[in-house]
């Protein structure tokens, strides 16, 4: 492979930015296509209802409206698919009932859809959505994951008995951890919720659907992730119509935090409904809409035990966990609280002994789906808080109590990677390091004496830490089969060398702000020793981009990336045999550094300027080979990457109110290979505010009638610029062994770790005060910490 | 019934009929095409529809169009200036402000009205300031970073 002119591990300042500064960005509702028509919904104000009539003659009469259609008139079309299919213990596949574009007879959340209004303003068809009338019979609803499966729980789907879709274990068999359990010299056992999240990307859902009878295409333009996926889904299982015909075009998009991965209804009932009317429909949801239809996150109600022997290292570890699905299953729902979270019940750990068991539950409320961490914040949620509890009941410090049971440094090439007991072979870590890298950054001796300080002048001050691991890069096409998912988890990267040596690359992998359009140029030209100017980095648009599996799992950079990679190391060596003929060389002969092709120990050379000319003006070329410099490839990892590292809270806490204050939070991650930093400590930024946003802000709530009681900005308490102090970010570098850049992903990594790491805090602070407090439920509010004082 | 509205925005003459019920944030994005100006709720609590109108940082989800009559409008289309970009642009993508890049105009705005009205901000005061605008992408860091470098940076120009 090429000498690289060094861009790679720079933070380059981002091409993208340019049009977002200056208002230039090109979001999906900034489209307005010639003719275009918009859409508006009457909703199921019920969480759970029959349906029992549905009148629309008064709204078809009000001014503008073009179309109306309900869900008898797509009843014959199919739902939106699950794409990862769970069994039962017994080996029975998952309960899987239709999730239909509009609901007919019965409506099981609140904003089910029951008819989509088409008008020639987005005013009028408010108006004419609004004057639909339905006639619902109310029934009882049933929120809670643990409480559905209650005998006489109502029940959400007649063919969910119980209303379990699925009921999974994993790990060593239940015997064995009981015995292991049974010999424990102390066992930590922690009940929680693991409540759910609104992601809450700031652009809301946006869909044009656009049909053009004179060429018979469909093109749907949509605020997601994963363009490709969403036209083989859509036109494969829903539509049946055929995936040539259609263009699906992801534009600019305002994050996605996993919401904007799925498949949803109002895609594909826009490109049903486009043909019907021959003019193009845009909807865009209004957040309140947001609160109540983007697939929601986390939601576990669990029972966790970890067994240690009298020195101190784990022997066992268990899980029971009922995982709220929502009323439906969406795209990934299925993996998240299975494949996402299961597997990484290993941890950092040696624990010898695992089972975890996770009953998949259908309740009246908003599907449930990845988001930003998926199954993995969970797990970590579940071990950290376990390890930094065990050392406060065993009067140890946590902090030892880590490095006891740390799993030795490897990397992965000398040796194997490290076999966990729960289905997954981490790929390289050095645990160790991140951990004394954050006690150094903290300074924990001086810490623990500040904290005895603090406690003489009246104050709580307590230190969280959280040392995790994700399964990235998702995923191995052959593992993931295995396991029940129904797609390859490949990516695609085309690199087109134009005539004149500028670089056009085409990736399957979609940027909504990671930015792929810096650190991929960055790659693209640091391999072929050319400017970043001379390099387009092309996503999102089904039309020119050959496929694609689309970004989520931290893997646009492990999986995209290495797709780009694959494509550079055929341009060069196409290179090398059109330069070694102009040269009279050998191609064997030929080396490629710095963008010069060079006969080796001589100064005959060409640079990479010339070769593409000639590839595309073939007059003085090799006769066995194609013109032309254009090559794409297809990247199936050979595992998953497995990032790591070391979070760290300090907290005060005010005894009179029991308000929590962020003093310090450090994050010290090992994401393997770096490209770009300022793009890496932006990701865990980011991240670091929506875990620490779990831990202390956000959380979904619903009333025993399913109502969404904080379905608003002004009652969902989303994390301020004002809630946080500046972050002390470190970093470590253990190399991705199997994938040619050595990388990890980074996207996920500040949501992963911070969560217990800033309730771990406030647990001891609360200890440091004489409150010997197990557990507060997230969000950990004023009131509520303050109740957890006064028990 | 259409009333009409005159309005000057970036500096350009405006004159619509407006049905009275229109917010301004449509009249910029839908009318006018002004659409760096973005929608994030219905409840004037996340910012990214946020302009200047009459120099103050304004949610332009909180009025109707017709309110805005007679007013002087800038958008962040507005603000570089002969395609020189503002210092907090600059300051964005210097300080890697932005991800997605959807609440960065209404950070922008108003964090341009900080600026005018207090030119060293206090790291508190800036994040207290950007309180009313959410990003779901930055975790503020960068975006307070930003406003910071800004500051300098306007500071250094008043100087020279």
């Amino acid at each position: 492979m090429s000498a690289t002119n060094g861009l790679i591990g720079q933070s380059i300042r981002r091409v993208e930015d340019k049009r977002f500064i200056t208002g230039r960005g090109n979001y999906t509702d900034d489209i307005i296509l010639p003719h275009q028509t918009y859409a508006s919904f009457s909703r199921s104000p019920y969480a759970h209802a029959n349906i029992l009539n549905v009148d629309i003659e008064a709204a078809k009469a009000m001014p503008g409206v073009v179309a109306i259609f309900t869900g008898a008139d797509v009843a014959n079309l199919n739902g939106v698919p699950c794409g990862w299919q769970v069994n039962f213990k017994d080996g029975t596949t998952m309960k899987e009932p239709k999730h239909p574009l509009l609901v007919k007879d019965k409506a099981l959340h609140v904003g089910d859809p029951i008819a989509i209004v088409i008008a020639e303003t987005r005013e009028q068809a408010k108006d004419a959505a609004e004057a639909i009338v339905v006639e619902y019979e109310e029934l009882d609803a049933v929120v809670n994951a643990a409480e559905a499966v209650k005998p006489g729980a109502p029940q959400v789907h007649a063919e969910a008995p119980n209303n379990i879709c699925f009921d999974w274990e994993l790990g060593n068999p239940k015997s064995e951890v009981e015995e292991a359990m049974s010999k424990a010299a102390h066992v930590t056992i922690l009940e929680f919720v693991n409540q759910r999240m609104v992601p809450n990307a700031i652009e809301p859902r946006s869909y044009i659907g656009a049909y053009d009878e004179a060429y018979d295409k469909y093109t749907l333009y949509t605020s997601t992730q994963n363009p490709h996926l969403i036209r083989l889904l859509m036109c494969a299982f829903v539509l049946g119509i055929p995936e040539h015909k259609v263009r699906v075009v992801g534009p600019d998009v305002g994050g996605g935090f996993g919401s904007k991965i799925f498949h949803y209804t109002e895609e594909a009932l826009l490109t049903w409904a486009t043909k019907k009317i021959k003019r193009p429909i845009k909807w865009t949801s209004d957040r309140s809409e947001s609160f109540l239809l983007d697939a929601h996150g986390r939601d576990h109600v669990t029972k966790a035990e970890m067994g240690f022997d009298a020195d101190g290292k784990i022997v066992a570890l268990r899980s029971k966990t009922f995982a709220n699905l929502g009323a439906y299953l969406s795209t990934f729902s299925t993996a998240v609280p299975t494949y996402l979270h299961g597997t990484l019940l290993q941890g950092l750990y040696t624990t010898p002994k695992i089972n975890v068991d996770v009953t998949g539950v259908f309740t009246n409320t908003t599907a449930v789906d990845a988001y930003r961490g998926a199954g993995r914040p969970e797990a970590t949620y579940l071990l950290e808080r376990l390890m930094d509890l065990a050392a406060l009941e065993m009067g140890v410090d946590p902090v030892e109590l880590r490095f006891k049971n740390f799993i030795p440094p490897f990397n992965g090439v000398d040796e194997p990677g490290y076999q966990t007991q729960v289905a997954l072979q981490y790929d390289s870590g050095n645990y160790h390091g991140v951990l004394e890298k954050g006690l150094a950054m903290l300074g924990y001796e001086d810490f623990r004496t500040q904290q005895k300080e603090a406690l003489k002048n009246g104050k709580l001050l307590g230190v969280g830490f959280s040392t995790y691991i994700e399964a990235c890069g998702i995923a191995p096409s052959a593992v993931v089969g295995s396991l029940g998912a129904r797609a390859g988890l490949f990516e695609v990267g085309q690199v087109r060398v134009q005539p004149t040596g500028k670089v056009s690359v085409y990736t399957g992998s979609h940027s909504h702000g990671q930015g792929h359009e810096t650190t991929f140029a960055q790659v693209v030209a640091d391999k072929l020793g050319i400017a970043m100017d001379d390099v387009e980095i092309i996503h999102g648009d089904s039309d020119s981009v050959a496929f694609g599996m689309g970004t989520y799992g931290s893997r646009s950079l492990a999986v995209g990336g290495s797709a780009i990679v694959k494509s550079i190391e055929k341009i060069v060596e196409k290179g090398k045999k059109i330069a070694a003929h102009k040269l009279e060389a050998s191609a064997d002969d030929m080396e490629f550094a710095n963008g010069k092709f060079t006969v080796k120990g001589t100064d005959k050379s060409l640079s990479f300027g010339d070769i593409a000319l000639t590839a595309y003006v073939p007059h003085v070329y090799p006769k066995d080979l194609e013109p032309g410099l254009d090559f794409s490839s297809f990247y199936d990892p050979a595992n998953f990457t497995y990032p790591f590292g070391c979070h760290i809270a300090v907290v005060e806490v005010e005894k009179e109110t029991g308000k929590v204050t962020m003093k310090r939070f450090i994050a010290v991650d090992d994401v393997g290979n770096v490209i770009n930093p300022m793009i890496v400590e932006g990701q865990i930024h980011g991240g670091v505010v929506q875990g620490i946003g779990q831990a202390l802000f956000e959380g979904a709530e619903y009333d025993e009638n399913g109502q969404l009681t904080n379905g608003s900005y002004m009652d969902y308490c989303m994390p301020r610029a004002d809630d946080f102090p500046m972050f002390e970010t470190g970093s470590q570098v253990t190399p991705c062994p199997h994938n040619p850049l050595g990388v990890k992903g980074a996207g996920e990594a500040g949501c992963i770790g911070s969560t217990p790491a800033v309730v771990n805090a406030v647990i001891d602070a609360l200890w440091s005060g004489g409150h010997k407090v197990k557990d507060i439920r997230m969000p950990l509010t004023s009131e509520r910490v303050w109740r957890a004082m006064k028990q | 019934m259409s009333i009409r509205i005159h309005v000057k925005v970036n500096g350009v003459e405006y004159s619509n009929d407006v049905e009275p019920r229109l917010l301004l944030v449509h009249y910029l994005r839908d009318t006018l095409r002004l659409t760096g100006t973005h929608i994030g709720c219905d409840t004037s609590s996340c910012g990214a529809c946020t302009i200047q109108i009459n120099g103050l940082a304004t949610k332009s989800c909180t009025l109707l169009a017709v309110q805005a009559d007679g007013c002087d409008i800038t958008t962040i289309e507005g603000m570089a200036n002969n395609g020189d970009l503002h210092p907090l642009q600059e300051a964005f993508k210097e300080c890697h402000g932005l991800q997605c890049g959807f609440c960065t105009p209404g950070m922008i705005m108003t964090s341009a009205d900080l600026l005018q009205h207090n030119p060293h901000p206090t790291e508190q005061e800036i994040r207290e300031a950007l309180e009313g605008n959410f990003c779901r992408c930055t975790g503020y860091h960068n975006i307070v970073k930003s406003v910071q470098y800004a500051a300098e940076k306007m500071q250094k120009e008043v100087v020279v």
